[in-house]
């Protein structure tokens, strides 16, 4: 048995450290070395990029990156949380609702994220719309600003949090509730009192796998956030496109990885699947 | 009497079925009352009407003389034991008990839930989480978190199904003893006629949604006012229509006395259980029947010719 599992598992552990390993490897190595003239990396060996991350400067994107990713996730959890349990008490028509919420993901992220742009923009559908109206004379700034990008994280990753939480609601014995209301719980105790609780793994799954992506992002805060909002994605970004410091942003997104997979086990429970 | 449950013309009807039809029933105050029944029988449903998590098609219930149909279950002095228990499994069994108490914000919830856990020998596990509870523990939550509110009526909902068959017995015991200490009125739902028999002061036996007889279990067994009943409880034999008790059948191998109905037979099987034999018959017509006599009696054996008899007295006849 032990060789032929051997056998199985090998073609999925090159793949993993020829894909994984090695390029971490690699961004590893020249985080610790000196920028060159033109882009690529020079000796000598510093950790002089590591120490510069702690500049006000970049200190404040990180904090603001957070920021952003916390806000996003929050209200996914307080958006997905109703519609997963809509989903969980439809019967029959469970799957085509979980279908519907899945369905974005037939078009790529990037053409959505443009579509918001021309929602949102001055000369966009809802401030057009709304000006032939006469609600308003000068557009709204709905572009280019922290909600601009809040939005389209919310929006993009809100099925991440419906599907798990769908799965732990869909699990939850319903005499659960039963048993709260008969013993004199109203619904809303019952839901904070049980359901909630409850529900916690689906939850905590939804908030790890909308926070680490948010907190990484850089597509998102770059179209619909401009040049105002710098986050840690559009930080790294820079380093290796305009910027031309290989080394820091490798020691950029090296710490990102490894706050977020600190922030992993954070939430993690003993015992507990993470996800 | 003093009823403190009244359902008048309770109907449940839902899209596909009728689970209950204009049952009208009364309840006595500290009565151990049970729903008697074969699965799919309604009465379930009529816990469920009872707590509030369904609501009536038509007619009413009433709890100590207030109208609380129309009520959400929260809003009831009624409380479940449901058939899986459905403990809290995030709460202790202190967190159980007093998930409810709190909610009325009681006043002395530590003493409460002390005596409560104590009625039901769990005293010392207070923080034990469910699933570290055996079978027989968790239903005594389950009782406790219900009790300790001090219900009107304690509704059980098949509360011993779930447990090991050789422990159902002495908890079955303890539930009576329960009931009596406390003093609580129990609505015992169940399709297990011994449990209904053994535990009851009153039994109404439900069949297809309708209670088909109501009464004391001496009555529901010696009298039993449908063919339903009387073979729901107990075994019966049938003669040319007419009901016979298997401890009401005799058998020899003699012509016996006079005055007795009497039928030949041959006897198909014989089943020694220590107390009694269980003999089993084949009428000269072909219709199959039971027999539990005396171990101590003359013994006969398959394929005896034997002479089955009976008191006029112990037939059971019904209104067709």
């Amino acid at each position: 048995m032990k060789p032929l599992r051997s056998l199985f598992l090998a073609p999925a552990a090159a793949l993993m450290i020829v894909t994984i390993a090695v390029p971490l490897a690699i961004i590893c190595f020249y985080s610790l070395l000196t920028r060159g003239a033109y882009g690529g990396v020079e000796r000598p060996w510093t950790t002089e990029n590591y120490r510069l991350l702690f500049d006000p400067l970049y200190g404040a994107i990180f904090l603001r990156s957070f920021w952003i990713a916390a806000v996003a996730t929050a209200l996914c959890l307080v958006l997905g949380f109703p519609l997963a349990l809509f989903i969980a008490r439809s019967g029959s028509r469970k799957n085509l609702y979980l279908s519907l919420v899945i369905l974005p993901f037939w078009t790529s992220f990037l053409i959505r994220t443009y579509a918001w742009m021309f929602l949102l923009r001055d000369t966009g559908l809802i401030n057009t719309g709304l000006q032939a109206a006469g609600l308003i004379h000068t557009p709204l700034p709905m572009l280019y600003n922290d909600g601009a990008v809040i939005l389209g994280l919310v929006y993009g990753y809100l099925p991440f949090t419906v599907l798990p939480l769908y799965a732990t609601l869909e699990r939850l014995d319903k005499s659960l509730l039963e048993a709260a209301a008969d013993l004199g719980s109203p619904p809303w105790n019952t839901l904070f009192r049980v359901m909630l609780p409850l529900c916690a793994p689906g939850i905590r799954a939804g908030a790890i796998l909308v926070f680490v992506p948010c907190l990484g992002t850089y597509l998102t805060s770059d179209l619909l956030g401009g040049s105002k909002t710098i986050l840690i994605g559009n930080l790294v970004q820079n380093q290796f496109t305009a910027a031309r410091d290989w080394p820091f942003g490798a020691a950029a997104s090296l710490t990102l990885m490894a706050v977020a997979m600190a922030l992993l086990f954070a939430v993690r429970r003993q015992g507990e699947e993470l996800l | 009497m003093d009823a403190i449950l009244e359902l008048r013309g309770v109907s449940k009807h839902f899209p596909s079925h009728r689970a209950v039809n204009g049952v009208s029933l009364e309840v006595q105050r500290g009565a151990f009352f049970s729903l008697l029944g074969p699965s799919g029988c309604g009465k379930t449903t009529m816990l469920r009407l009872i707590a509030g998590f369904e609501t009536p098609t038509t007619g009413e219930v009433w709890l100590n003389g207030a109208r609380i149909d129309h009520l959400p279950p929260y809003r009831r002095n009624v409380n479940t034991v449901f058939q899986s228990y459905a403990l809290f499994p995030h709460l202790t069994v202190r967190g159980n008990v007093e998930f409810g108490l709190r909610r009325k914000g009681a006043d002395g919830i530590e003493a409460h839930v002390e005596r409560v856990l104590e009625q039901v020998r769990l005293t010392g596990k207070e923080l034990r989480m469910p699933c570290d509870l055996s079978g027989g523990e968790r239903q005594r939550v389950a009782l406790a978190r219900s009790l300790v509110l001090a219900p009107d009526v304690l509704l059980l909902d098949e509360p011993l199904s779930a447990l090991d068959p050789h422990l159902r017995k002495q908890v079955r015991a303890e539930l009576k003893d329960l009931q009596r200490r406390v003093g609580v009125t129990f609505l015992f739902v169940t399709h297990d006629q011994e449990e209904a028999l053994s535990l009851s002061d009153r039994i109404a036996v439900m069949n297809a949604g309708v209670v088909e007889q109501v009464g004391s279990p001496q009555e529901i067994y010696q009298r039993p006012r449908t063919r339903f009943v009387a073979s729901f409880l107990g075994t019966i034999n049938w003669i040319d229509g007419i009901g016979v008790r298997p401890e009401s059948t005799r058998i020899s191998r003699e012509r016996p006395q006079n005055g007795v109905n009497t039928r030949l037979a041959v006897v198909t099987e014989c089943a020694f259980l220590g107390s009694v034999v269980h003999v089993a018959a084949r009428l000269e017509g072909g219709e199959a029947l039971v027999a539990e006599i005396p171990p101590q009696g003359p013994a006969v054996s398959p394929g005896d010719a034997v002479h089955v008899w009976w008191n006029p007295g112990d037939e059971l006849r019904f209104s067709p």
